[in-house]
């Protein structure tokens, strides 16, 4: 009894640290980008601007929340719940430290895997339940990315899959205490990242929200706190993909001298400040292009690292 | 507690797949689909297979769902295919399934009736591995040069829209899985100068 008392109070603190994180993400990436692109950014509202995002917040709660008369009412309402739950029950199973995270599942990369495959039916439905053509053409690109960039984000992961024998996030830390896999698996790293910001639509790869042609994708007929949920999101995967990475390639909790929470916190961070320069660094490529960079060179890129993976470990036994 | 988190998901199991049947709207069919793929799931994984339940929801929820709902968001299914739907559909047509499904649930309680093991035993995704490498590794292969063969066809029905100098003209689905420059944007803005038809507010109409 006390056990699970003790996991509900686990998950409703990591859910609203969570939630808390990915509005303060907002305000922190308007910031970076404001200083990376020579001007100041939100620095109004309380110390350093920083109450910016509650500012927001207040406005989307008062806003009027409109489903348009042609649109389809229970997907619509459904699709944007879609993504926020995905992404939460998502973080379930990344270990923080030793001993602090939801479950420690056998399959946790590839409960991952699938919860971030499901995450795409929020823009999809969303794109197709607004009956409009601009949101249908942003849900149609966003389904294509999908399923495109979903093949290798699973391949870029099997080599470290290889490397530690195990599918257990807790597992694959441990196993990192030698060296950290983005050494041997640099290929798969770089590869992981890329799917992972297209997964979750950071600029690079944000076609099919990409404002200057399509108005606003998918989420072009949503308002109020509906469209806040796609927000909060977005920043819930960009803090997803980020830990992942630090899992999976960078030791998550490993480290000298610092608490491994800490640990674990620090690099999570540095991996998020990477994911927000490249928003800064990178112009949009055009959707044909965006596809045929994931089927010519990622997915051959994969395969390639997989089989090398494979024999490397069969050579030296 | 692992009894009634069964039987709950068996019986969204069951209603979403009667669902799916027996929707004409084909985007709904497909959401109903997707939750009973999502409930098997949970299935398999309280029978203590979770390789097979991330499986499911991996390959068949997340990746083949999503491309069935693509390839109808594209095709532009009106309410005239929901009519056609209806008439092919009438009540005399459920007879024989239905008959067909009683005899089915009978004889499943029937079997349920005799052996009453819920959890047999916790497999592993290592275990699973290594049987599919070990005793099934020709049933494997198998499936690997059938799935070759699906990507050769495929990459064949693609080729003519690859060549053609106008082929954001003529859309298909295999054509954009494999014809990595066809640029979906261009295409479908095309294909939607006039409003989506398969859309809500022509099936509330119904």
């Amino acid at each position: 009894m006390f056990d699970v008392i003790l996991t509900l109070f686990g998950i409703i603190f990591t859910i609203l640290t969570l939630m808390v994180l990915a509005a303060m993400l907002i305000w922190g990436e308007r910031r970076l980008l404001g200083i990376w692109q020579d001007r100041l950014g939100p620095n109004r509202v309380g110390p350093f601007g920083i109450l910016q995002t509650a500012a927001d917040m207040i406005k989307i709660f008062f806003k009027e929340d409109w489903i348009p008369p042609f649109a389809e009412k229970a997907v619509f309402f459904f699709a944007p719940c879609v993504v926020v739950i995905t992404m939460l029950m998502a973080f379930a199973v990344v270990p923080f430290s030793p001993s602090l995270g939801i479950i420690d599942l056998n399959i946790g990369i590839l409960f991952f895997l699938a919860m971030s495959a499901l995450a795409g039916y929020s823009t999809i439905l969303a794109g197709w339940s607004s009956n409009n053509k601009y949101a249908l053409l942003g849900g149609m690109r966003s389904a294509a990315q999908m399923i495109s960039y979903d093949v290798f984000m699973g391949l870029s992961l099997m080599g470290v899959v290889m490397l530690s024998g195990s599918f257990n996030l807790r597992e694959i830390v441990e196993a990192q205490r030698d060296v950290w896999y983005i050494i041997p698996q640099f290929v798969g790293f770089c590869i992981f990242m890329v799917a992972g910001i297209a997964e979750s639509h950071r600029l690079p790869f944000d076609l099919p929200e990409a404002e200057h042609e399509i108005i606003a994708g998918f989420h072009t007929e949503y308002s109020g706190m509906k469209f806040g949920l796609f927000f909060v999101g977005e920043y819930l995967g960009v803090i997803l993909i980020s830990a992942l990475t630090v899992v999976l390639f960078l030791g998550g909790w490993l480290g000298p001298v610092l608490p491994p929470f800490i640990w674990f916190c620090l690099k999570t961070l540095l991996v998020i400040l990477f994911i927000i320069l490249l928003r800064a660094a990178l112009p949009r490529p055009r959707f044909d292009q965006l596809m045929a960079f994931g089927w010519k060179y990622m997915l051959p890129l994969a395969l390639i690292n997989l089989v090398l993976t494979g024999a490397i470990g069969l050579a030296l036994g | 507690m692992i009894t009634i988190l069964f039987y709950s998901a068996a019986i969204i199991a069951l209603f979403c797949t009667i669902m799916v049947i027996t929707r004409t709207h084909a985007v709904h069919a497909l959401l109903y689909l997707i939750v009973a793929q999502l409930a098997v799931a949970l299935i398999f994984f309280l029978l203590g297979a979770p390789f097979a339940a991330a499986l499911e929801i991996l390959v068949y929820a997340g990746a083949i769902m999503v491309m069935f709902v693509f390839v109808i968001m594209m095709l532009n299914l009106g309410r005239t295919t929901i009519e056609r739907e209806r008439l092919w559909l009438p009540n005399s047509v459920w007879l024989i399934p239905t008959v067909l499904c009683g005899t089915l649930l009978l004889e499943l309680l029937f079997a349920l009736e005799n052996n009453t093991a819920l959890t047999a035993h916790w497999v592993s995704p290592k275990e699973v591995g290594i049987t599919l490498f070990g005793p099934y590794l020709l049933a494997v292969e198998l499936a690997s040069m059938l799935l070759l063969a699906g990507l050769v066809g495929a990459y064949h029905l693609a080729r003519p829209y690859l060549e053609k100098p106008d082929r954001g003209e003529n859309e298909s689905p295999q054509g954009i899985a494999l014809s990595a420059p066809d640029p979906i944007g261009t295409s479908s803005a095309e294909n939607n100068q006039h409003p989506p038809q398969l859309s809500p507010s022509t099936t509330r109409r119904q």
